[in-house]
């Protein structure tokens, strides 16, 4: 008798093998990936368009290139990850509606505006820096896809985070406007940033069985506390003061210990009211509308084609 | 070389560096507004090549001025009066018609002018056209590509296209127009030159433009119109705001580092 679907892929998380398109895989396991990647990818073109506001204004041609290419490269993550959904049998117009609707979420961090120039060095540094945490956590997957995707994309996020962080130096060590610019970043999207883990262990919804099956490998508050760990010494070396003043070093725990995140704020902008989740939404669904026109030219096209080559 | 032609040749690297700054910076704008991804990802790369060509342009601008200034000085320190590049480039992205019909009008133009620079008898244009061609040609397949689909696409898709071509066709003759710099460099009749003698691209282009148009069963419109005077400093109001925008973080704070 030959073994059952569910035998053979609890099988495969046990013993840590990946879990491809055409295996059997549990209903919720299915639904629960297709969540957590569309999220992501989602993540992924939205996060396109703080760092977007900056690319008419960047300050000389060599950072507007870096820029331009930066964002170009999230729509190519947003790309990998659309896709890789797909092979879940999720479609991009699903995805788009789910989007565009409110029932798919995507990275919290992105409903803040930039503000200023430091924004683009900020986000760069410490959105991209948690989303690196988060990110080589997740090439370990346990869906073949997403893993392989993060592996790739892992590699592109550390090259941005360390362009961020080079901006940061440049203005940190620059004019006293130009220094002040970069607090003021740093004190606005540090608190975003945290939250781009989640909630408590103890309040999330979706981990502990994210975990069972080996999509999460690590809990979000194990994920913040690295990430709060590796970026306390950067803050130091820009000489910037901390954006929280209970930041300090535990020698017992061996980590630094931080203030507690305004869980209400979080929950706020979660759940639609942040200062430009409208924005978003609105300028993400007009770009669409707009491309209607081009969509349906190009079926229509290939359809002539075909009818053409039948005939 | 003599002071003259050194002022032309100056002129001349100025207004190619121009040209394609002012089209990559309208065409950045279309990233996170594609009609779908994988469109807005090739429309921040076709930017990317033009900022990239711009770059070139103006740092061997800046050398043959002389005074030490650098590619962002001589593209954040200048007016609109200033600024000379040809009208076409400056103008809007209307809608998406009109950002292909005049990528593909002005890429058919590119491949032919940087076939000849790269004949160029300065050795530094010749090498970034040598460069700039490669990207060119596969901006052409591109922009040629859509044109056909939208073209025969749907009853709307071909009546925006037809409307792009018609708003744009009169900003075309520019394309072909020799500034003085251009006609103070350009050899006799046979003879190897600097710059690149436009009225002779203007045959060819038209021969191709017209073929592609008609099997994308779009119409040529008359010529009974045109603008022209970007090369003389004369735009359109457009211009003003690209540059007040492109601009704003320079003129706040001169002199930084950034």
């Amino acid at each position: 008798m030959s073994e059952s679907g569910q035998a053979i892929f609890d099988r495969r998380i046990e013993s840590e093998q990946k879990v491809e398109p055409k295996d059997w895989m549990p209903a919720d396991y299915r639904k629960n990936l297709i969540r957590q990647m569309s999220q992501h990818a989602h993540s992924e073109v939205i996060g396109m368009q703080p760092e977007g506001n900056w690319i008419s204004r960047a300050p000389t041609l060599k950072r507007k290139m870096v820029l331009l290419a930066k964002v170009q490269d999230e729509g190519g993550h947003g790309l990998y990850l659309y896709s890789a959904t797909e092979t879940l049998n999720a479609t991009r117009d699903e995805m788009n509606e789910a989007l565009h609707s409110g029932k798919a979420k995507y990275a919290s961090i992105f409903n803040y505006p930039a503000l200023s120039w430091a924004d683009v060095g900020a986000i760069g540094w410490l959105v991209d820096g948690a989303a690196i945490v988060n990110q080589i956590s997740l090439q370990s997957t346990s869906y073949g896809p997403y893993s392989r995707a993060m592996i790739r994309i892992c590699k592109e996020e550390s090259f941005h985070q360390r362009q961020g962080y080079e901006m940061m130096i440049v203005l940190a060590n620059g004019t006293k406007e130009q220094k002040a610019m970069a607090q003021d970043a740093l004190n606005r999207i540090w608190w975003p940033s945290l939250m781009m883990f989640g909630p408590h262990d103890s309040d999330s919804a979706h981990s502990g069985r994210s975990m069972q099956w080996k999509i999460k490998r690590r809990t979000n508050d194990e994920l913040r506390q690295s990430f709060v760990d590796q970026t306390v010494p950067q803050i130091e070396f820009l000489g910037l003061e901390m954006p929280d003043p209970e930041i300090k070093w535990n020698e017992e725990r061996g980590h630094y210990d931080f203030g507690e995140i305004d869980w209400d704020e979080f929950k706020r902008v979660i759940s639609g009211d942040g200062p430009c989740n409208r924005d978003r939404i609105r300028h993400h669904k007009k770009a669409h509308d707009d491309g209607q026109w081009v969509r349906d030219a190009l079926v229509a096209y290939q359809t002539k084609k075909s009818a053409a080559s039948a005939a | 070389m003599t002071n003259s032609t050194n002022t032309a040749l100056f002129n001349y690297v100025l207004g190619l560096a121009d040209d394609a700054l002012i089209l990559g910076q309208r065409t950045s704008e279309w990233c996170s507004r594609g009609p779908f991804l994988e469109e807005d990802i090739a429309l921040s790369n076709l930017a990317l090549d033009y900022i990239g060509r711009a770059r070139m342009f103006y740092q061997y601008a800046a050398q043959i001025q002389g005074m030490g200034k650098t590619e962002d000085d001589l593209a954040y320190f200048r007016d609109e009066r200033e600024f000379t590049n040809l009208v076409i480039n400056e103008l809007p992205n209307f809608d998406f018609a009109f950002s292909i019909v005049r990528q593909y009008l002005l890429d058919v133009h590119a491949c032919l002018y940087l076939e000849q620079l790269s004949n160029s008898k300065d050795q530094r244009l010749s090498e970034i056209a040598a460069k700039a061609i490669k990207e060119t040609r596969y901006h052409l397949k591109r922009s040629e590509t859509w044109v056909l689909q939208l073209g025969q696409g749907t009853e709307e898709s071909a009546k925006r296209m037809q409307d792009a071509l018609d708003e744009l066709w009169g900003y075309t003759p520019e394309l072909f127009i020799s500034s003085e710099a251009e006609l103070a460099l350009s050899g006799e009749e046979g003879e190897a030159s600097i710059a690149v003698n436009r009225e002779s691209l203007r045959h060819l282009w038209l021969e191709r433009v017209t073929a592609h148009m008609l099997t994308s069963g779009l119409v040529i419109p008359e010529q009974n119109w045109q603008v022209v005077g970007g090369r003389n400093g004369d735009h359109s109001e457009h211009l003003g705001h690209l540059l007040s925008e492109m601009q704003i973080l320079q003129r706040s704070y001169p002199g930084l580092e950034w």
